[in-house]
């Protein structure tokens, strides 16, 4: 008894438990199929929209639940979001300069 | 007193050096490393991404990539962050046996996950694409095997750390050390997670 309730008490501490893990890489292997459906089936104007909403879905996913920045410290995700942030500001910013986003 | 400042030094030793703000420096370091990687890899996708239509000589893009294949190595790593995290919460329940067994399967995806990407690319140099064919190859190459070595220090990292567990030589908090490289692992699988789709599902 005194197990799962340490067991329970352990998880919310860290995040989640095993299982709740498990239902996140399935949902994640979910996702993955239907990106990999994109190639075989016509999503037409819905393609690039759809693949790029998976995609972040899926970053999202993996930084909150298997690194934990939904359950540690703010700073953690300050530093880390931070340094993405900069990097999309920079690199987008640089694209641009190159005209990447004129068709 | 004495006793007081025993257990002060046990408790720094048990959950590793912590900052003014409570938290562990070495989870602090680790996330500001992983912020800076995310410019390296944005200026490698980026690059990636402007010269990928730039085909002087050799085959484009659509010729040569493998879906199928991609999609199972792309799996093969996934899966990877859900045995590691698997792994972290093991060694925070404090069962060894079972965080060796995850941190063992986790390595040896990552290996296959290296395997594939090594007949990747031999297969793209047999049907033309070298690393000086042309932009297009430069930057795939470039993108994709900096990608490739981080999994290869990640794998090295996990079988040296099974090797300290095993030994015994972990002095401080041994979950906190397994979490920090589960968050290095973790990092590496969302940088494919990108690559991925801008570089294999996107066409040109």
């Amino acid at each position: 008894m005194s197990t799962a309730t340490d067991t329970h008490a352990d998880a919310h501490e860290h995040g989640m438990s095993d299982a709740g893990y498990v239902k996140i890489a399935i949902i994640l292997a979910a996702i993955t199929a239907l990106e990999v459906s994109t190639y075989y089936v016509d999503f037409g104007p819905l393609f690039m929209p759809a693949l790029l909403t998976m995609m972040v879905v899926k970053f999202v996913m993996v930084v909150s639940y298997f690194m934990h920045l939904k359950f540690d410290s703010k700073i953690f995700s300050f530093l880390f979001y931070v340094g993405l942030g900069l990097a999309l500001f920079v690199y987008i910013t640089a694209l641009a300069t190159f005209k990447f986003f004129i068709a | 007193m004495a006793d007081i400042a025993t257990h002060d030094t046990d408790h720094a030793t048990d959950h590793g050096h912590h900052s003014s703000t409570g938290l562990s420096n070495n989870k602090l370091a680790m996330w500001l490393f992983l912020g800076s990687e995310c410019l390296l890899f944005g200026g490698l996708i980026s690059t990636y991404m402007l010269y990928r239509g730039r085909v002087q000589n050799g085959p484009h893009p659509s010729q040569i990539y493998d879906i199928p294949f991609t999609s199972v190595s792309s799996f093969v790593l996934l899966m990877s962050s859900l045995t590691m995290v698997l792994a972290v919460s093991s060694a925070q329940r404090k069962d060894d046996a079972k965080t060796n067994l995850w941190l063992v399967i986790t390595a040896l995806l990552g290996a296959t996950f290296i395997g594939g990407q090594v007949y990747e690319f031999t297969t793209f140099y047999r049907e033309g694409l070298g690393f000086t064919t042309s932009l297009f190859g430069s930057s795939f190459y470039a993108l994709t095997g900096f990608h490739g070595v981080h999994v290869s220090i990640g794998v090295i990292m996990l079988l040296s750390l099974m090797g300290i567990i095993k030994k015994g030589k972990i002095t401080g908090d041994k979950a906190e050390v397994v979490e920090l490289i589960g968050l290095y692992w973790h990092f590496v699988d969302i940088v494919w997670i990108i690559i991925f789709t801008l570089v294999y599902l996107i066409p040109s």
